[in-house]
């Protein structure tokens, strides 16, 4: 068969995700398409906020009012962060896959919203300060974690195995976590303890009502639609664990199946020569296959040049 | 605490036998240093401002060269899987590693920095300059060793080393640069602060890798 039949699966086992479910599923489908529409929704409308409601600056004119896009956007990556810390513990801690989705969808918008935030940023500074970066100690550290979101996929990427590209991802999740407040706090030092020119950040005159109310519809509209994007993402995460596990028992057999690590040499090729299969038959739905990836202890210790298993991305 | 002097002893006798480590970090600090002088001028006026940089640009690519190899050296020789068998926990194989790592960078440094202090006449040598030496040291070994055992199976840990360990390690430099500048310059500027926070990023990161440590080597 050739590549179009692997797409097609592929396509029918994400959307059919809520179809071959239970009703609860097809509930909790319906649910998160809600949160969405709500999450954009409320997003659209603090836009509009943004340019309607809220006054121009007296100081910035209207080029403050970017700030309705980029603060949120800003936290909601420094909140990536903090998931992909929580879903780090809590998967070398009860090592559940559905943890590492959480990280992994967590990471991915991670680096999005940190580019966004980058890029809305320049935007703003070069009319504001006449520059398109400053080395101030938030810049700076968003720019860190920027690289070390880098460093995480490129880690897991050539971790190997899925399991040891969650472990991995697992324990940088945490190390940089703990890490991100002191560099911040270093970078911080590193400007005001020793003197240089420090460009004014212009605050403009007190946050007046109208700008507070239309921030908070802006964070409240972006921190949803955060929310929605991560849980569909664990969800397509999900798919795709689900899908690799089947290719695994495919091209290797279900008597390997409890190794499919050791195994675990997918090519794009196998796939798609392996892909030949009748529907998908009633399976357990977006849980975890019934490989556990807990207890498979005893892989072997073979060098893993060659059996690379894409992880994700 | 004998199973970690243990596997540091064991490093030793390794590197007394196989020279891997400590010389060719030794020379590649010496040449950066020598080579940073013509990409920042030292030899001028302004050194006591830029020079510390350079120093600690030496000892960050010598880091990333000698402790970033620390465990992908253990793999290819293939003693990895022994080092997993011993009967002690990861946190323990990770504390014999990390001091080894540790004892190799300062043996670098005590070659290097003399040097540097000959070459640029800088006081490098003063003591308030050699704790901060050894207070980064221990940031960069605990990093250092916790990274380059989450590369050691990885196909591109050159890339990877440096990838990590930089960004990460940031407050190292940044506060290691920042004292050592002020010790260059003498202007009496408060170092004791970047020593807390650089004492309070090594007492955290050595804690975390050894916590962490059974996860990385769970093979």
């Amino acid at each position: 068969m050739d590549a179009r039949g692997t797409r097609s699966r592929t396509d029918s086992a994400s959307t059919g995700a809520g179809r071959r479910g239970t009703s609860a599923t097809t509930r909790h489908d319906l649910a998160l398409t809600a949160l969405g529409a709500v999450g954009f929704i409320t997003t659209f409308i603090g836009i509009a906020m943004a340019f309607l409601y809220a006054p121009t600056d007296r100081v910035q004119g209207h080029a403050y009012r970017i700030v309705y896009i980029h603060a949120p956007v800003a936290w909601l990556a420094y909140l990536s962060v903090g998931v992909v810390f929580v879903a780090s513990i809590g998967y070398l801690w009860k090592r559940s896959m559905l943890m590492d989705r959480f990280s992994r969808a967590a990471a991915e918008l991670g680096f999005l919203f940190i580019s966004l935030a980058l890029v809305t940023g320049s935007l703003w500074g070069r009319p504001i300060w006449n520059a398109w970066w400053s080395w101030d100690a938030r810049l700076t550290t968003t720019l860190i974690l920027w690289f070390i979101y880098l460093g995480y996929f490129t880690l897991r990427a050539y971790a190997g195995d899925r399991d040891r590209a969650a472990r991995y991802g697992a324990v940088l999740g945490i190390v940089a976590m703990i890490d991100v407040p002191i560099i911040h706090q270093s970078v911080k030092w590193w400007r005001t303890l020793h003197p240089e020119p420090v460009v004014v950040r212009a605050s403009g005159p007190n946050l007046g009502n109208d700008m507070l109310v239309t921030l908070l519809v802006c964070f409240i509209g972006l921190t949803v639609v955060f929310t929605y994007l991560l849980l569909l993402k664990v969800q397509v995460e999900g798919v795709r664990d689900h899908l690799l596990d089947r290719e695994l028992d495919r091209t290797f057999g279900t008597d390997l199946h409890a190794h499919p690590h050791s195994h675990g040499m997918v090519t794009r090729d196998s796939s798609v020569s392996h892909a030949q299969m009748p529907g998908m038959p009633s399976s357990p739905g977006l849980a975890p296959a019934p490989t556990s990836f807990a207890d498979d202890t005893d892989r072997d210790h073979d060098h893993d040049h060659d059996r690379r298993v894409p992880t994700h991305g | 605490m004998k199973a970690v002097l243990a596997l540091v002893w064991k490093d030793l006798i390794v590197e007394l036998r196989a020279r891997e480590f400590i010389g060719s970090m030794v020379l590649f600090a010496l040449i950066t240093i020598v080579t940073l002088n013509f990409a920042f001028d030292l030899s001028g006026a302004g050194r006591e401002e830029s020079g510390a940089g350079g120093l600690w640009i030496a000892f960050l690519f010598a880091s990333v060269l000698g402790v970033g190899r620390s465990f992908a050296v253990e793999r290819d020789r293939g003693t990895l899987e022994g080092l997993g068998l011993l009967p002690v926990p990861g946190g323990t194989l990770f504390l014999g590693k990390f001091l080894s790592n540790a004892l190799f960078l300062l043996l670098v440094q005590l070659v290097s920095l003399p040097v540097f202090a000959l070459l640029y006449t800088l006081p490098a040598l003063r003591p308030m300059a050699i704790l901060f030496v050894v207070v980064g040291n221990l940031g960069l070994a605990a990093l250092g060793t916790l990274f380059s055992a989450l590369s050691a199976s990885s196909r591109s840990r050159e890339l990877l080393m440096p990838l990590l360990l930089f960004p990460l390690a940031l407050p190292i430099v940044i506060g290691c640069v920042r004292a050592t500048t002020m010790v260059y310059t003498g202007d009496g500027g408060e170092t004791w602060p970047w020593f807390n926070l650089l004492a309070a990023f090594d007492v955290m990161f050595i804690a975390v890798a050894y916590a962490v440590f059974d996860f990385v080597l769970e093979e």
